[in-house]
């Protein structure tokens, strides 16, 4: 993402111009908006004129639109943002008060224009504008007749293609039906590695499995590669790596993300980190259970004890679109940066971040014990 | 000739089933009696003694010429004494002696029936020709069981040629054998008999009379099956438990899993038995020894009978759960070889939630028992898995145990730690039982040792004596049909196959079945069991189901069978009283957890923490808590993303168990309290 203009006012109001350029800056844009903003970008309308003639043409016009958002709708798979909203400026085309939605182009710029621009809302600028995050991982976690193959960037965990086959079990005296299956498995596998990674992004491809199918399964890659004469999986045979997990469902992303050797290989990603975080939490709640606290109230309460050390918020919070609820947490966030804590905000399409959503979205690790306060009727407000 | 031969053989047994019901004694007003038959058509199809039935048809035409003249040279008295007699035995023994033997007989004892009889059983005995009738068992039991240990020690001979048909591929289809066409008759003859012993009696007197090893294989099977079958072409509907009741008389059903620590030895320990046991032969076996040698693991031969794929030949470790059979004196063993490696747990738990008892091999020897024992070694949550799954009964192989010389410090070492553990893990020390085993050398499978070092301290049985001692479990015959999917295939022909295991009622050819959770109906077309066409199982089979009407690709592994007017419920939120294990890291709300429902395993999350309750009471005591630690006992809600079928414990004490999963390890236990949605 390209910033290139940012006009705050001192009360907070004013307008950023941004060119988004990845599929991930949609998401960093999805979470930028909220409902009331008004957005102002370009868009293609296709315009019925009538001449004097009466005769009528119609032709495709590229026009600038500013509406004030009412609904935001984002699609993960194929990472494009649609804005719906009432035009508030008006046009040659276009009148006053009209619906209209924009969808938003990659390497277009666009203004966003809010009435108050928290920190939370800036920080998240700042992050989709730094170009030092910008590894993408590759993963392939499967298990016998089981694969899911997904796309890691720094805050977006995204599930590319999910293969799911029953392979017969081996019988007594017949085990061709159970290895003609696993073999027909592998071969689409590969077909989804060769449709949706593209290995000019992908830095590392990750693959894993319990037990010998990520090594079988690598056999047959590259022996099939060599056979049918794949280049693209010949010259990067080295990006692939074989890493362990429990099963292949999709959680299980985070043993691999965790492991020594990825971690090794890809230095520090936000996926890694966050799932360390969320590891921390759980570490802490099993040996010092006063100090790990969640649920909004509890944390609420910990802060005000100005015991937070680290507050781990996932970014679904921030999106709710009743402003005195995202103020609350907004708040609950400045306040303990003032304090000197550290807040982490875990992105909602990875593993651990849809993990610490079920946890009702707001975690602490504490400095030091609070007494629990549970007993008086706690996490009541979650469902 | 064959044809010819099969013909007849089939007129016998058309007549037999087109009017009748199995209760029916063997004294009925049939032209020919079954005991008859049975030695007429049998003899027949002996070709070791061709010259029999002809001496004996030769007997019969001339029996009333020869008659005479015995008369002639006998008083009126003595005559009408004779016929008396005659009576008398006739009613004990049928028709299946001759009437001039008996004549002969009567005269020599000088008409005392008792001591007639005891001639007439004499030469029987010699002639080894045994009537298949009540009234000589229920007058003479103790005749009947040492018969019995006579015909149990053919067994063993005879068995392994029968198992080498087997493997060699040779099916053996009925209709087009002779020998389980004229068995037949002999089985339905003993069918009457409420007397398990009489059943085995005679089924042993047919072994004995009839040496050709391969048809004892099918005469078993088909004394079995035919009932079945014959009733399905008469009428729709048959009463199951008396089936059942019939079928069992024989052979009790039992599942068994064999679990333990990844290289205790499970495989080789049950490929050796097997192997003793006749189900392999020497070829195939000199093959695999050959073989494993060439690959550098001369050890791995016995356990390559039973993991097949190359890949777990190559490795050395069972990836999946083999299955196979095997009989022992009393029981009908399905036998599930589950892997020990730690990856392979989720297969592991698919075969342990369908057995009913366990045998749990241990490797004895230093360090390695430690190894498996510890944190971290698959012995404990094995142990664990199983008894959650609902095993009680297990056995413990103490195997590996020449590597310590059968040291009786070792064994007691072993079973001592083992046997605290697993008390606290909720066996009862009644259930379960210590065998030293060798799986390499074979000691102590089948036949009880003869080693000094352990018959000096170890007086027990050995591990196939104790197999057949375990108490096969009540069936639930009676609730409505569940079938869990284990594995979906397609065979020849059309349609296709799934495999599982019978949890509850009953199926036969022809029934329609629902599939949850994809909602479908569907038609059975043939019911296989034990590699053998049947037309009804019950609770308890593990059988496969042809079945018609349906799309596979809507079928998973993991889907229920059920009857369709009373259906499982399929659901994605359920609450379930759960036991946590010893698990360091504290359950939370919104935990990601794959849950292990029977054959399914599916990934779920924890949705929220209800209550947590007091371990032997159940009390609640503290509503909402914010975590769960290890050895807590407490009720959560589940989400699942797809929904799964389920059954309330309650209901259906088999189908409402459950394991919960993370990461790798067991997590927690549970049973299924309410279902949501």
């Amino acid at each position: 993402m390209k910033l290139i203009s940012k006009d705050i006012e001192k009360d907070n109001a004013g307008q950023v111009t941004l060119i988004p350029e990845e599929a991930e800056d949609m998401w960093h844009t999805y979470n930028l908006m909220q409902v009331g903003d008004s957005l102002r970008a370009s868009t293609i309308r296709k315009v019925q004129t009538e001449s004097s003639t009466g005769s009528v043409g119609s032709n495709r016009i590229r026009t600038t639109l500013t509406i004030c958002v009412e609904t935001i709708d984002f699609d993960s798979q194929a990472c494009q943002l649609r804005v719906k909203g009432i035009n508030i400026q008006e046009n040659q085309y276009v009148k006053m008060g009209a619906y209209h939605t924009i969808e938003l182009e990659p390497n277009r710029k666009f203004t966003l224009a809010k009435k108050q621009w928290d920190s939370v809302v800036l920080e998240r600028i700042e992050q989709a504008c730094d170009p030092a995050f910008s590894a993408d991982v590759g993963a392939v976690v499967m298990q016998e007749g089981l694969a899911h193959i997904c796309l890691v960037t720094p805050s977006m965990t995204l599930l590319r293609a999910k293969i799911e086959t029953s392979i017969p079990r081996k019988r007594r005296g017949n085990c061709t039906q159970h290895e003609k299956a696993l073999e027909k498995f592998y071969e689409q596998v590969m077909q989804g590695i060769l449709r949706h990674i593209n290995f000019d992004v992908v830095k590392v491809v990750l693959v894993a499995s319990p037990g010998f199918v990520r090594e079988q399964f690598c056999e047959f890659l590259f022996l099939r590669a060599v056979k049918q004469d794949i280049k693209l999986l010949l010259e990067n045979r080295g990006k692939f790596l074989q890493v362990h997990s429990s099963s292949g469902h999709k959680y299980s992303l985070t043993e691999v993300l965790c492991d020594p050797a990825v971690t090794a290989r890809l230095a520090d990603t936000k996926a890694a980190s966050e799932i360390k975080a969320l590891g921390d939490f759980y570490k802490m709640l099993q040996h010092e259970p006063d100090r790990a606290f969640y649920g909004i109230k509890q944390v609420e309460k910990a802060n005000e004890a100005l015991a937070i050390d680290i507050l781990l918020v996932t970014d679904e919070l921030f999106r709710h679109q009743d402003v005195p609820t995202r103020t609350r947490y907004v708040r609950l966030v400045d306040s303990v940066k003032d304090n000197g804590g550290t807040v982490r905000i875990f992105s909602s399409l990875h593993v651990s971040g849809e993990q610490l959503n079920q946890l009702t979205g707001v975690a602490a690790i504490l400095r030091f014990p609070v007494a629990d306060l549970s007993d008086e009727e706690s996490s009541s407000d979650d469902d | 000739m064959a044809r010819h031969r099969n013909v007849r053989g089939y007129n016998y047994d058309d007549d037999f089933d087109d009017d009748d019901l199995y209760g029916q004694s063997v004294e009925d007003d049939y032209c020919i009696s079954p005991a008859t038959a049975a030695q007429f058509i049998y003899k027949r199809d002996r070709q070791t003694s061709f010259t029999e039935p002809l001496e004996e048809e030769e007997d019969e035409y001339e029996e009333p010429d020869k008659l005479k003249p015995n008369d002639s040279s006998l008083s009126a008295a003595d005559q009408a004494r004779l016929y008396s007699c005659l009576e008398h035995m006739r009613e004990v023994l049928g028709e299946s002696v001759m009437e001039q033997v008996m004549i002969d007989a009567v005269l020599k004892s000088q008409f005392d029936v008792a001591k007639a009889l005891d001639i007439v059983f004499k030469q029987d005995c010699n002639k080894n020709i045994k009537p298949a009738n009540q009234d000589i068992i229920t007058e003479r039991p103790t005749k009947g069981k040492t018969r019995g240990l006579q015909a149990s020690e053919h067994e063993y001979e005879i068995v392994p040629k029968m198992a080498k048909m087997i493997v060699s591929g040779k099916k053996q289809t009925m209709g087009f054998d002779v020998p389980s066409v004229s068995s037949e008759i002999n089985g339905q003859s003993v069918k009457g008999q409420t007397n398990e012993e009489a059943m085995e009696e005679a089924d042993n007197g047919l072994q004995s009379a009839n040496p050709i090893p391969s048809s004892q294989n099918t005469e078993e099977h088909s004394s079995i099956m035919t009932p079945g079958k014959s009733s399905n072409k008469a009428k729709q509907k048959i009463n199951i438990k008396e089936e059942l009741e019939k079928r069992q008389g024989g052979k009790h059903l039992l599942n068994l899993v064999v679990i333990g620590h990844v290289d205790a030895g499970k495989s080789t320990l049950m490929g050796h038995l097997l192997y003793l046991l006749g189900h392999v032969n020497k070829r195939t076996m000199h093959k695999y020894e050959q073989e494993s040698k060439k690959a550098g693991k001369a050890s791995f031969a016995y356990a390559w009978v039973l993991d097949e794929t190359g890949e777990e030949r190559q490795r050395g470790v069972t990836m999946d759960v083999g299955m196979t059979k095997f009989e022992t004196k009393s029981k009908v063993i399905t036998l599930m070889d589950a892997p020990g490696h730690k990856d392979f747990i989720p297969n592991m738990i698919t075969g342990a939630a369908q057995a009913d008892v366990a045998v749990l091999a241990v490797d004895a020897s230093r360090g390695e028992f430690e190894a498996g024992f510890e944190a971290g070694g698959q012995t404990r949550e094995h142990a664990l898995l199983v008894r959650s799954l609902g095993v009680t009964q297990l056995a413990v192989a103490v195997n590996k145990m020449d590597q310590v010389n059968w040291q009786q410090e070792r064994f007691n070492e072993v079973t001592s730690k083992l046997g605290h553990f697993l008390k606290q893990a909720g066996f009862k020390e009644s259930d379960v039982y210590y065998i030293p085993t060798s799986g390499l050398s074979g000691e102590n499978l089948v036949k009880r040792s003869q080693i000094s070092e352990l018959i000096n301290w170890y007086k027990g049985p050995c591990l196939l004596e104790q197999i057949d001692y375990f108490k096969a479990p009540q069936r639930s015959v009676d609730k409505p049909f569940r079938l869990c999917t284990s594995d979906v295939f397609k065979d020849q022909g059309s349609g296709f196959c799934v495999t599982g295991k019978i949890e509850a009622g009953f199926v036969q050819t022809g029934d329609r079945l629902l599939a949850m959770p994809p909602h479908e109906t569907c038609t059975v077309k043939g019911i296989t069991l034990h590699e053998e066409a049947v037309d009804w199982a019950a609770a308890g089979d593990h059988v496969s189901l042809t079945l018609t009407g349906m799309d596979i690709i809507k079928i998973n592994v993991g889907c229920v069978f059920c009857s369709p007017n009373e259906p499982i419920k399929a659901c994605t939120r359920f609450r379930a009283r759960v036991l946590i294990f010893n698990f360091e890291v504290p359950i939370t709300q919104g935990f990601p957890v794959l849950i292990h429902y029977q054959t399914v395993s599916e990934p779920a999350t924890i949705r929220k923490l209800v209550s947590v309750l007091h371990k032997s009471t159940g009390e609640v005591m503290k509503k909402k808590p914010k975590c769960l630690t290890k050895g807590m006992n407490a009720v959560i809600e589940l989400q699942t993303q797809r929904p799964i079928a389920l059954e309330l414990y309650k209901d259906f004490k088999e189908l409402g168990r459950f394991m919960l999963r993370y990461s790798g390890s067991s997590i927690a236990a549970g049973v299924v309290t309410e279902i949501k949605e």
